[in-house]
C-alpha cells in the first residue's frame, strides 16, 4: 500500500471512527484495539498504538510525522449488527480491497445508520423471551402469560423511562419495580401459580448479560481498567434490578 | 419435558438476539447456541442430579465452544453468539432468592445465597475462559503444524 505524506491524519480518522462505532455498540475492548491497529497496519502504518477504555479512545501513529488523537465516548448501547459490519469492513481493508476514502465513506454511513430492529419487535421479543423463561425456570404453563405481560411492559418502561431521564440506573430501577408490581397484580388476579418464577423470568430482559461477558473477556485479555469498569457497570445494573424488586417485595 | 425446554430456550435466546440487535442472518444460530447450552445444563442438573455449579460450568463451556465454531464459520464477532447463549445461565433465580431473604431480614441465608450467585457467575466466566484456552491451544497447534 502506497503511503502518502501526511496521510496518517486521514488514516487516524478512519481508525478512530471504526473504533468509536465498535466501542459505542458494545464490542469488547480488545477487539476495538485490535481492529484499529489492523486497519492502520493494512494502510502501511505498522507502528500504531491504541488505548481503549469504555469511555474514551486514544490512538497514536508513530513515525516521521506522528499523530495522536483522543476520542471521547459519551453513550454506549448494544448494537451487535454495527460491530459485525465494522468487522467486515476491517476484514476487507486487511485484504486490501478498500481504499481509505471508500472505507471512511462506508464507516460514516454505518455510524449514522439506524440498524436497530423496530421497537415493537424488540418489545415483543422481550415479552416472549420472558414467557419462555418462565417455562425454562421450571414454572408451569399458567405462569407463561403473566411473565409475558410483566416482562413486556417492564421492557417498555425501561425504554421510555430511559428516554425521559437518561440515567441508566434509574431506568433499570423503575423498570424492575414496574415488573415486580405487575407480576404481583397478575398473581393476585389469579394468573399464574408461582409469583417467584414469574418475577425472575419477567426481569430477565433487563439482566446485563453483554456487560458481564465483555467484562470477563476484557479481564482475560489483560485490559484491567476496562474489565473492572465494565464489571462495576454490570454490578450497578444488577443492584438496580435487585433494589427495584426488593422495593416491591417490601410492600407485599 | 426436555422438548419443552429445547423449544423455549431456543425462542428466548433468539429473542435476546433481537434485543441485542444481532444481524438478522445469525438469529437462528444464536437460538441454537442458547438451546445447546441450556440443554446441557438441564440434562446435567435435573436428569443426572449434578450440582448446579458444575452444570453451569459445562453449559457455559459448551456455549463458548459452539460460539467460537460459529464465529469462524460465519465470520462474525464471537460476542454475537456467546452473549445471547449465556443469558439463560445467569443466576437470576438465586440472586432473587438472596434479595428476598435480605428483605425478610434473614441475613445469614441472604449472604449464603449471594455467595452462591457469585460462584455461579464465576463458573460462567471460567467456562468462557476455558474455551478461550482450548481455542488458543488449537490455533497454536495448527500454526505449528503448518510450519
Amino acid at each position: 500500500m502506497h503511503v502518502h505524506p501526511n496521510g496518517n491524519v486521514e488514516i487516524t480518522q478512519i481508525c478512530l471512527l471504526a473504533g468509536k462505532i465498535m466501542l459505542a455498540s458494545g464490542a469488547e475492548t480488545y477487539r476495538v484495539e485490535d481492529t484499529m491497529m489492523r486497519i492502520a497496519d493494512a494502510y502501511g502504518y505498522e507502528n500504531s498504538h491504541s488505548y481503549v477504555t469504555p469511555t474514551g479512545i486514544i490512538f497514536a501513529i508513530n513515525g516521521a510525522v506522528s499523530t495522536t488523537r483522543l476520542f471521547r465516548i459519551a453513550t454506549r448501547s448494544t448494537d451487535l449488527q454495527k460491530v459485525t459490519l465494522v468487522n467486515d469492513i476491517s476484514r476487507a481493508i486487511t485484504r486490501g480491497e478498500l481504499s481509505p476514502e471508500e472505507a471512511y465513506k462506508k464507516l460514516k454511513r454505518i455510524d449514522s445508520a439506524n440498524l436497530a430492529y423496530p421497537v415493537w419487535l424488540q418489545i415483543a421479543a422481550a415479552a416472549i423471551s420472558s414467557g419462555c423463561f418462565a417455562i425454562m425456570f421450571r414454572g408451569t404453563w399458567p405462569d407463561f402469560l403473566p411473565a409475558l405481560i410483566a416482562g413486556g411492559i417492564g421492557f417498555v418502561s425501561y425504554i421510555y423511562v430511559h428516554r425521559l431521564i437518561p440515567i441508566k440506573f434509574f431506568a433499570e430501577f423503575m423498570a424492575a419495580t414496574i415488573t415486580g408490581l405487575l407480576s404481583y397484580f397478575c398473581y393476585q388476579a389469579g394468573l399464574g401459580n408461582e409469583l417467584d418464577k414469574i418475577i425472575i423470568s419477567a426481569v430477565m430482559p433487563l439482566v446485563p448479560g453483554l456487560v458481564i461477558t465483555n467484562a470477563v473477556r476484557d479481564l482475560m485479555a489483560g485490559h484491567l481498567v476496562s474489565g473492572l469498569s465494565k464489571g462495576a457497570e454490570a454490578f450497578l445494573t444488577a443492584f438496580a434490578i435487585g433494589a427495584g424488586i426488593a422495593f416491591v417485595m417490601s410492600i407485599y | 419435558m426436555l422438548t419443552e425446554h429445547l423449544i423455549t430456550s431456543f425462542i428466548s435466546t433468539a429473542g435476546f438476539g433481537i434485543i441485542f440487535n444481532v444481524p438478522r442472518r445469525t438469529l437462528l444460530q444464536c437460538g441454537f447456541v442458547g438451546m445447546a447450552g441450556w440443554c446441557v445444563y438441564i440434562v446435567l442438573s435435573i436428569n443426572m442430579g449434578i450440582d448446579v455449579i458444575p452444570a453451569t460450568l459445562a453449559a457455559s463451556f459448551l456455549v463458548a465452544v459452539v460460539s467460537q465454531l460459529f464465529a469462524r464459520l460465519y465470520k462474525v464477532p464471537i460476542i454475537v453468539y456467546s452473549v445471547a447463549g449465556i443469558i439463560p445461565l445467569v443466576p437470576g433465580g438465586v440472586a432473587y432468592d438472596a434479595m428476598r431473604k435480605m428483605v425478610e431480614n434473614n441475613y445469614t441465608l441472604a449472604i449464603e445465597l449471594t455467595i452462591k450467585a457469585f460462584m455461579l457467575s464465576g463458573s460462567i466466566a471460567i467456562g468462557l475462559v476455558f474455551s478461550e484456552v482450548v481455542n488458543q491451544i488449537i490455533r497454536k497447534y495448527q500454526a505449528g503444524a503448518r510450519y
